[in-house]
């Protein structure tokens, strides 16, 4: 009797991973799923830190994809070694700092490390030839092969026909015809695909899957590495630059100031790693320090604060600043006119 | 049958599921863990990588301060 064969397919918790896994599962091949997650995945709950939000459906999309299809799900965390890849990626960043063929690469390398590890037989992606402008194209897509040591053992169903046999098809553990000749950035193919094996509910994520493809997510992060001196991150300035408002007033230190109820109960959880602020005499944001401040700093961190308030056209707010693991002081200010901050603080 | 307590707070989508899943892995069937969150997602989340997974979701509650805590019965292994 043959051996059931077994694939790992990369889900994202999009449709065209969901396809791709549908495709195989339906010739007969043993499918699990895993989901890397870098750090930068656009996830809705992190959406869902602004109040406004809120309606949205709160549901990690691999695991929503992997139970519709009935398949097991492994998410693998991956912040630490992904860190490299942001750094310094070999074949560069997209439009912003989205190290796109970079991540393709590693990504099928660490599911071909674990298909090793586990006695699986090959690794399936929903990519598609065309559909990203770095890591999706006709000469980018066998640098994956390649550079992960996948080389045969990935196999592309959306896109199969267009590109050489890969192990699976050779060896007859599935069909080549039952395979797909996907191109191009159009979405059509996929959502008559998906119409056919009945699949009516899908994610269709806006701006993709990854904040690194942002740029004001971009711009933040660039200006993380210059204003440290250094190309790093812990996973908190990751998370920190999804949320808030971001104003640098002096090269040596930025604020972080909460838009709503949502992202300021999310900043209070690190009101301990901050020295921070707050508004007394009119309801306004929380308002985290990253830097070191001195006394000159301060003043205009409490303006800074009182304009973000219900107070900002007030003759003076009272501003209560808790420096990290210091005592609380109190100021009364005037808040900073909007002539007197320039375009350039907000990042 | 042991208890046991995992703290998953101040963790966004989707760690508080890895760490349950990490934390599960080594634990025998029977065992049942308290998760602590302050993902309001992870009510949906760990309850779904439960079910794909062969495990039991026994409890959930938020509590007065807003946190969440789901209790995780560990299934039997199935590989």
């Amino acid at each position: 009797m043959a051996r059931q064969r077994k694939a790992l397919s990369l889900i994202s918790g999009g449709l065209d991973s969901m396809l791709a896994t549908r495709v195989i599962m339906d010739q007969g091949i043993h499918v699990e799923g895993v989901n890397f997650f870098t750090g930068f995945c656009v996830e809705g709950h992190t959406h869902a830190i602004r109040k406004k939000d809120k309606a949205k459906p709160k549901r990690n999309n691999a695991l929503w994809v992997a139970e519709t299809l009935g398949i097991k799900l492994h998410i693998v965390d991956v912040i630490d070694e992904y860190k490299d890849v942001v750094i310094n990626p070999k074949h560069g960043y997209g439009s912003n700092l989205n190290p796109c063929l970079d991540c393709k690469c590693f990504m099928v390398r660490k599911a071909h490390e674990w298909i090793q590890e586990h006695d699986f037989d090959f690794i399936i992606t929903g990519e598609v030839i065309g559909q990203r402008p770095m890591s999706q194209r006709r000469d980018t897509m066998p640098v994956i092969q390649r550079e992960s040591g996948a080389e045969d053992r990935l196999l592309r169903p959306l896109c199969a026909k267009n590109l050489p046999e890969t192990l699976p098809e050779r060896e007859g553990w599935l069909q080549r015809e039952n395979l797909f000749d996907f191109s191009g950035r159009g979405r059509k193919p996929q959502i008559a695909l998906a119409r056919s094996l009945g699949i009516e509910d899908y994610a269709q994520p806006a701006g993709g899957c990854c904040f690194l493809t942002d740029e004001a997510y971009s711009v933040k992060l660039d200006d993380l590495w210059r204003s440290r001196g250094t190309r790093d991150y812990e996973l908190d300035d990751i998370m920190l630059l999804k949320v808030g408002r971001h104003l640098r007033p002096r090269p040596h230190f930025k604020l972080i100031v909460g838009r709503e109820e949502g992202e300021n109960n999310f900043l209070e959880g690190y009101r301990k790693q901050f020295t921070h602020l707050r508004t007394l005499s009119h309801p306004g944001p929380l308002v985290l320090v990253d830097g070191e401040i001195d006394a000159d700093d301060l003043h205009l961190t409490a303006r800074i604060a009182a304009r973000y308030s219900k107070g900002r056209d007030a003759a003076s707010v009272e501003v209560e600043i808790v420096p990290q693991g210091g005592e609380p002081q109190r100021l009364l200010v005037p808040p900073l006119a909007g002539d007197d901050m320039p375009d350039n603080w907000l990042l | 049958m042991a208890h046991h307590q995992l703290d998953a707070r101040r963790l966004l989508c989707p760690m508080p599921v890895i760490r349950t899943q990490n934390f599960v892995v080594d634990l025998p069937p029977g065992d049942t863990v308290e998760v602590f969150c302050t993902d309001h997602g992870a009510l949906n989340d760990i309850p779904a990588w439960c079910r794909i997974n062969g495990h039991e979701v026994i409890a959930s509650r938020t509590g007065a301060s807003g946190e969440v805590v789901v209790t995780v019965r560990v299934g039997a292994k199935s590989d």
